[in-house]
């Protein structure tokens, strides 16, 4: 036997792993966001969300509840225009969330990711990657929702630093639910169970929210209910942002539920990732 | 292939050496106390029915799961503390470690070669020269969830080749293969072994392991229950059984006397009633021919004769010790011959 290899000798001192150096992660991650990129160009059918979702929701609202709505805002559909559009910009954010979530249940069911883990590379760098892709999406969704918008008659009135603000900070507030999703995506079984959990959990949120209709018309529980769900809040300050309107309580909302998500949702879901073997 | 050493390879350098390995999902021990050496550019293959550990040793040698105690060397690298340095140095293809289905052969490839830290024209060039030597430059463009089964194997070996890997993990590399593509993949490995990779197979196929595997390590429940060259290990399991029908059944217990007498079949040698055949451990060519000899010699009408391989469920059945049903430890007692 060889036995020089074997022993523990004393004279065999083991290095710790170099560090890996920002260009090498700049690389890797370059490399994978190449990969994503590639998964939209094989089956561009996947951009179809970003894209037909914001169409589709548009037309949708502003013709079939614009004008009634519209009516208890005081105007008629042109400003229920001007209430939904910043709604549909904060929505957006759970987009991103949710397909980065799905993304990462296919890696690790179809393997990719035990090849990923057993080559030299950051683990960050898989995810960095995929948030990047997922935020290009957003924004490509939200110039198709913002052309949608100005063919239905919105207004940005000069608000272009606060339309934004709003998309910034419906990407911060989207990079925070991601970590939920996360953890659905390492422990569920496969990306429809993901896409079906993360549906039960939005749908309120989303509809229980001041996104689609003011509150004030709401029984008291649920108007309650809208005061703190962060998705009224996102609605809230996009309206601001966009239109010039308040802007305190939404953001507090928004900024507060962000720094709850991302502290608690965050550990698990790096402690689930790092586990998942 | 000429394996009559014993064991040509115990003299080679360790690539890869494994003391006293354990893991435990919660209260089961997947590894138990896990100790094997894999000699630079030699195949070990490790053998083991479904839920063995076979998996889990891989998973814990490629750095995928830490192992709760014991120690790992990996070309020179200690598993947990130089993930990073021993992951440059190994290859690793199995039922997971998969490609990225969605994207084609060559961008798979391209992919690992810049997670490698290739430059964008060393990573294409190496794609391009592992795409022709595996075969795969007509699919090179095309998703590889278009590729057949053979292929998508292929492709697996391909990317884990892209860091010319000291070290090579095939974790069942032809479970569910048709045998011609079983073949395929074989001679692959082999061009590799010839190329001076060292191999670390898990497999559930004794022919696998034979094919390619100079020396056996057999595991189960976590912990090694055998290991040697493939000789040695199938001397200890009584090997392959010749079987032997003559076609008139009164010759039958003559037979089996006249090859003890020779001390042609040992005390092994089984007479079965039931199926009028006598069985004959083998342990080697040599002892084959002089059998065979010796039953054309006594004029014995042969009605049917056969060598069969000890399946792996008979290897285990014998390694745990207990009774096997081709060749017995214990000299068994001759039962009377219905005439």
């Amino acid at each position: 036997m060889s036995a020089a290899v074997l022993s523990p000798s004393p004279t065999i001192t083991i290095e710790a792993d170099p560090k890996i150096g920002l260009r090498g992660h700049l690389r890797h991650t370059g490399a994978l966001i190449r990969r994503n990129l590639l998964w939209i160009k094989q089956d561009p059918e996947s951009m179809m969300d970003a894209v037909l979702m914001p169409v589709i929701f548009t037309l949708l609202f502003v013709y079939v509840f614009g004008g009634s709505i519209g009516q208890a805002l005081g105007g008629g559909q042109a400003a229920y225009v001007q209430y939904v559009i910043p709604g549909m910009i904060a929505m957006m954010s759970m987009n991103i969330a949710q397909a980065v979530g799905t993304g990462f249940n296919e890696d690790f069911n179809k393997g990719i990711m035990d090849r990923f883990r057993s080559l030299p590379i950051g683990r960050g760098s898989v995810l960095v990657a995929k948030i990047a892709v997922e935020l290009i999406r957003l924004l490509v969704a939200v110039s198709i929702q913002m052309i949608v918008a100005l063919l239905v008659g919105y207004q940005i009135n000069g608000h272009w630093a606060g339309l934004l603000a709003s998309i910034g900070l419906s990407a911060l507030f989207g990079s925070a639910v991601m970590w939920i999703f996360l953890v659905l995506g390492v422990t569920m079984k496969n990306a429809q169970s993901v896409q079906a959990m993360g549906f039960l959990v939005m749908m309120p949120l989303q509809f229980g929210s001041s996104i689609f209709a003011p509150t004030s018309s709401m029984p008291g529980w649920l108007e309650n209910f809208t005061k703190y769900n962060p998705m009224s809040g996102l609605a809230d300050a996009s309206r601001g942002l966009m239109t010039g309107g308040p802007i305190a309580h939404g953001l507090t909302v928004t900024l507060a539920w962000t720094a709850g998500l991302t502290l608690v949702m965050a550990p698990i879901a790096i402690r689930k990732f790092t586990r998942k073997s | 292939m000429t394996r009559n050493d014993k064991n040509p390879e115990s003299g080679r350098p360790v690539a890869v050496s494994v003391r006293g390995l354990v893991k435990h999902f919660g209260e089961t021990r997947a590894l138990d106390g896990v100790d094997l050496d894999v000699h630079e550019g030699t195949v070990l293959g490790v053998l083991g029915p479904n839920g063995a550990g076979k998996t889990t040793l891989v998973r814990c040698l490629s750095t995928l799961i830490t192992p709760d105690a014991g120690r790992a060397v990996v070309a020179g690298y200690d598993v947990v503390r130089q993930p990073r340095q021993l992951r440059r140095v190994i290859g690793l293809t199995g039922q997971y470690a998969s490609v990225d289905e969605k994207i084609s052969g060559r961008e798979n490839l391209y992919l690992i070669g810049r997670l490698l830290d290739l430059s964008r024209k060393e990573a294409r060039s190496r794609a391009d020269a592992l795409l022709e030597r595996f075969s795969l430059t007509e699919a090179a463009n095309r998703p590889a969830r278009t590729y057949s089964g053979g292929m998508r194997r292929r492709l697996d070996l391909a990317a884990s080749m892209i860091g010319r890997p000291h070290v090579l993990y095939l974790d069942e590399p032809t479970t569910g293969l048709d045998p011609r593509t079983r073949n395929e993949v074989w001679a692959e490995v082999r061009a590799m072994v010839r190329d001076g990779v060292t191999v670390l197979l898990t497999t559930q196929y004794m022919e696998e392991a034979e094919q390619l595997a100079s020396e056996l390590t057999v595991i189960d429940r976590g912990k090694v229950i055998a290991s040697g060259g493939i000789d040695q290990l199938k001397a200890k399991v009584g090997g392959r059984t010749l079987r032997i029908r003559p076609a008139d059944p009164a010759f039958l217990r003559p037979l089996a006397l006249a090859l003890e007498e020779q001390r042609l079949a040992g005390p092994a040698a089984v007479v079965r009633t039931e199926s009028g055949e006598v069985l004959v451990p083998i342990v080697s060519d040599d002892q084959l021919t002089a059998v065979v000899g010796a039953v054309a010699a006594r004029g014995v009408t042969i009605g049917s004769i056969a060598v069969e391989l000890p399946s792996l469920d008979e290897v285990f059945l014998s390694l745990t010790g207990q009774k096997a049903s081709v060749a017995p430890q214990s000299a068994p007692e001759f039962e009377e011959v219905a005439v």
